[in-house]
C-alpha cells in the first residue's frame, strides 16, 4: 500500500461526480519503442564506427578552431594592443563573445535545472547534448577575459590567492563577482552533467566488457564508480538530482544578472539601468535556445533520433524561443521608454544614438533578428518545418551576438564628453580568434557525440509508458 | 547458511512486477535487500519501506559552509590582513560581500550533496557480488531485479526462495559472496 492509493481513497467524493476531463499527455518516445531499443540507440551511435562525416566536420572543426589558436598565440606574444581596443571603447569584442557564450550555454542549465522543477518531462531527450552545450560554451566564454587581462600568465590574480604584493582582490568589483560566478557556473555544470551520466556510463561498461573490449569498459567503468543500478542508491541519486537542481536554478540567473552587473554598476548612460538583471537572463536563455536547436535538429536528422526529439519536444523548444525573445523585444522598447521617461539628456542620447548613430546597422540587425524572427514561431506550420526552424534559429544566435556588440560598443563609443568619442572597428586578430571559438565549440562537441551518450537513457526510460508502474492510471 | 552465500536474486520482466514483488518482499519483514532497476522506478521508494534520503541534509552543511567561508575570506582580506580604501567605501560590508558568497554557497552546497550522495550509497566500489550475476547486465538495460542478503536475520534460503517465488520472480539463483 503505497502513499498513492491512501490518498487516491481519500480523494473529494465529488471528483466522481464532476469527472474532470482527463488531458492527454504528449507521448515523449513515439512508436511504442521497448527499453533496450533506447538503450541499443543510444549506444549504438558509440559503439558503431566512426561515420565518414564525423571525421569531414572534426576536420574542419580543428581548422577552424586553429585560428583562435593563431589569434590568441599572436595576442600573447606581442601585447593586447592587437586588438582594436582604443579610447574610448576599451571593451569590444573581447566582452561581446564572452556574454555571448555565457548567455548560450544558459539555456542547457534552463533544460537540466529549472524544467527538471517544473516537471516538463519533454526535457529528457535533449538535456544531456544541451548541458555539454553549456560547459563547451562555457569554455569558449572563459578564453576572452582570460586574454583580455594581456599578461595571461598572471591571470591567477583574479582569484584570492597570496602574493608576493600581499594585496587582495577587490572584491567590492562586479568584475570581481563575474570571476566567482563563472567559475561557480562552469564547476557545478560539469559535475551537474557527470552526475546524469553516471548510470549510462555502468551502461557502457557492461555492454564493452560484454564485447570483450577491456580497455574501454575499463575507462567507462572507472567514471561509472560500479553503479549498479540499486534501487537505494537511485533514491540517493534522485534527491541529489533534485537538489542540483534546485542550486543550479538561482545559479543560472545569479550568473547573468553578475554578468549584467559588469555594465549596470557603472555610471555609463545605456549601462546604468536596473533592467539589466532580468533583460540579460531572458537574453540568454534566448539565444541559449537558439543554440539548441541549432545543434539538436542536424543530430536529430543525421542520428534519425525522430522517435525520441520529437515534434512535440521542438514545438516546446519553439515556444519558449518565442517567450524569451518576446520579453526581449519588450526590454528593448521598456529601455527606450526608461531614457525618454527619465528626462536624462545623457540617457536619451544614448539610446537615439544606437538606433540612428553610427552602429544604427548594428542595431537594425538586432532587432530583425532578436524582435521578428522568433514571431514567426506563433505558426504551426513553421514549428513544424525543421528546415525552416533551424535557419531561424541561425537568425537568433546572429542576433544575439549583435544585441551584446550594441550595448556594449555604441555606449562606450559615445560616452560624456565629445572630445573623446570614437568609432571602433575590429583587429583581424579579434576576428580570427572568435571566428576559432566556434571550431573549440564544434571539436568539443564533436567529441562529446562521439564518445559520450547523447540522450540519458535512464531517464528516457522511466518516461516512456511502461516504466509507469500503476499502468496508466491516475494517482 | 554457506558462508559463500551472498543472497537470493530474482529476476522480474517489468516495472509493475518488480514494483508488486517490492512490496511483497517489504512486507515479510525483510531489511537487508535490494532492487535492481535500468532506471529510478517510481513509487518503489515507497513499495521497498526506504525513508527520506538525507542527501539534503549534507547540501545544507554544505551551503552554510560556503556561506561562511565567502563573507569570512571577504571580511578577513579586506578588512583585517590589508586595509585598502577603495572609492571610499567601507572595508567591509555584507552588501558587496553577499554575490561572492551567494556563489560560494552554490558551489560548496553542489560539492557536498555529490560528495554525500557518493558516501551514502557507498561508491565507488567496483567490486560487488551482485555484480558478479551473469545477468545483471540486463539489469542496466531493461530487466529487474530484487536481491535478498544472506546477512538478513530473517534470510532462510527456502523460505526466502518461496516468496520471491510466490512475488513473480523467475530465474531464482544463489549470488556468491
Amino acid at each position: 500500500m503505497g502513499a498513492h492509493h491512501e490518498s487516491s481513497s481519500t480523494a473529494p467524493a465529488i471528483l466522481a461526480e464532476v469527472n474532470p476531463t482527463a488531458l492527454p499527455r504528449a507521448i515523449l518516445v513515439e512508436n511504442n519503442r521497448s527499453y533496450s531499443w533506447i538503450t541499443e540507440k543510444i549506444c549504438g551511435i558509440i559503439e558503431g564506427k566512426t561515420p565518414t562525416w564525423w571525421w569531414v566536420c572534426f576536420a574542419l572543426a580543428c581548422f577552424v578552431a586553429s585560428f583562435t589558436v593563431a589569434g590568441i598565440s599572436y595576442l600573447v606574444a606581442t601585447g593586447v594592443g592587437v586588438w582594436g581596443h582604443a579610447n574610448p571603447v576599451n571593451w569590444a569584442w573581447d566582452i561581446v563573445n564572452f556574454v555571448f557564450w555565457i548567455g548560450i550555454g544558459h539555456a542547457g542549465t534552463l533544460i537540466s535545472a529549472i524544467l527538471c522543477l517544473l516537471r516538463q518531462k519533454w526535457r529528457t531527450s535533449i538535456n544531456r547534448a544541451a548541458e555539454a552545450m553549456t560547459i563547451f560554451a562555457v569554455v569558449c566564454a572563459g578564453i576572452f577575459p582570460v586574454f583580455h587581462v594581456g599578461r595571461v600568465w598572471y591571470a591567477f590574480y583574479l582569484f584570492p590567492i597570496p602574493n608576493s604584493n600581499a594585496i587582495w582582490q577587490n572584491f567590492r568589483s562586479p568584475l570581481e563577482w563575474d570571476v566567482f560566478a563563472v567559475s561557480t557556473y562552469g564547476t557545478v555544470s560539469v559535475l551537474f552533467w557527470y552526475v546524469g551520466l553516471l548510470p549510462d556510463l555502468a551502461i557502457l561498461r557492461d555492454r564493452f566488457e560484454a564485447a570483450g573490449q577491456r580497455a574501454r569498459s575499463f575507462i567507462y567503468g572507472f567514471f561509472a564508480m560500479g553503479w549498479r543500478g540499486s534501487n537505494r542508491h537511485w533514491s540517493n541519486y534522485e534527491m541529489a538530482y533534485l537538489v542540483l537542481a534546485g542550486i543550479s536554478t538561482p545559479l543560472v540567473l545569479s550568473v547573468h544578472t553578475i554578468v549584467s552587473f559588469d555594465f549596470a554598476v557603472s555610471l555609463l548612460p545605456g549601462w546604468h539601468t536596473t533592467i539589466f538583471p532580468p533583460y540579460f537572463v531572458a537574453g540568454a536563455i534566448f539565444s541559449g535556445f537558439g543554440m539548441v536547436l541549432t545543434l539538436m535538429l542536424p543530430l536529430r536528422a543525421v542520428y534519425g533520433l525522430q522517435d525520441l526529439i520529437t515534434q512535440y519536444h521542438i514545438d516546446c523548444m519553439c515556444k519558449i524561443t518565442l517567450a524569451t525573445g518576446t520579453i526581449v523585444g519588450y526590454a528593448y522598447g521598456m529601455e527606450f521608454f526608461i531614457a525618454w521617461y527619465s528626462a536624462n539628456p545623457n540617457e536619451g542620447f544614448a539610446f537615439v544614438n544606437r538606433a540612428f548613430g553610427h552602429y544604427a546597422w548594428a542595431y537594425w540587425i538586432m532587432i530583425s533578428c532578436n524582435v521578428i524572427t522568433p514571431q514567426f514561431f506563433w505558426f504551426k506550420s513553421v514549428r513544424h518545418n525543421t528546415s525552416l526552424v533551424w535557419i531561424l534559429s541561425i537568425f537568433v544566435n546572429v542576433g544575439m551576438w549583435f544585441e551584446r556588440f550594441v550595448i556594449i560598443v555604441t555606449s562606450l563609443a559615445r560616452d560624456f564628453l565629445p572630445s573623446s568619442w570614437g568609432y571602433y572597428s575590429p583587429s583581424i586578430v579579434e576576428i580570427f580568434t572568435f571566428f576559432g571559438t566556434f571550431g573549440v565549440f564544434s571539436v568539443l562537441f564533436l567529441l562529446f557525440i562521439r564518445f559520450l551518450p547523447i540522450m540519458p537513457m535512464a531517464e528516457l526510460k522511466a518516461v516512456t509508458p511502461q516504466a509507469d508502474v500503476h499502468g496508466g492510471e491516475k494517482h | 547458511m554457506p558462508t559463500s552465500s551472498y543472497g537470493l536474486i530474482a529476476t522480474f520482466e517489468t516495472a509493475p512486477q518488480i514494483y508488486q514483488a517490492a512490496q511483497k518482499v517489504r512486507d515479510a519483514g525483510y531489511k537487508n535487500w535490494d532492487c535492481i532497476t535500468p532506471f529510478p522506478v517510481h513509487g518503489l521508494d515507497g513499495a521497498m519501506g526506504l525513508g527520506r534520503s538525507q542527501v539534503p541534509r549534507l547540501s545544507l552543511v554544505g551551503g552554510i559552509i560556503g556561506f561562511i567561508t565567502g563573507m569570512t575570506m571577504i571580511y578577513w582580506t579586506g578588512a583585517v590582513d590589508y586595509e585598502l580604501i577603495v572609492g571610499g567605501k567601507p572595508y567591509f560590508s555584507p552588501m558587496f560581500a553577499f554575490p561572492i558568497s551567494y556563489e560560494l554557497t552554490i558551489l560548496f552546497t553542489a560539492f557536498a550533496t555529490i560528495g554525500g550522495m557518493f558516501f551514502l550509497n557507498g561508491l565507488p566500489m567496483h567490486y560487488h557480488p551482485v555484480l558478479k550475476y551473469e545477468h545483471i547486465k540486463r539489469g542496466m538495460d531493461d530487466t529487474f531485479f530484487i536481491v535478498i542478503e544472506a546477512r538478513d536475520p530473517r534470510f532462510n534460503l527456502a523460505n526466502t526462495k518461496a516468496l520471491l517465488e510466490q512475488a513473480g520472480g523467475k530465474a531464482i539463483t544463489e549470488l556468491e559472496a
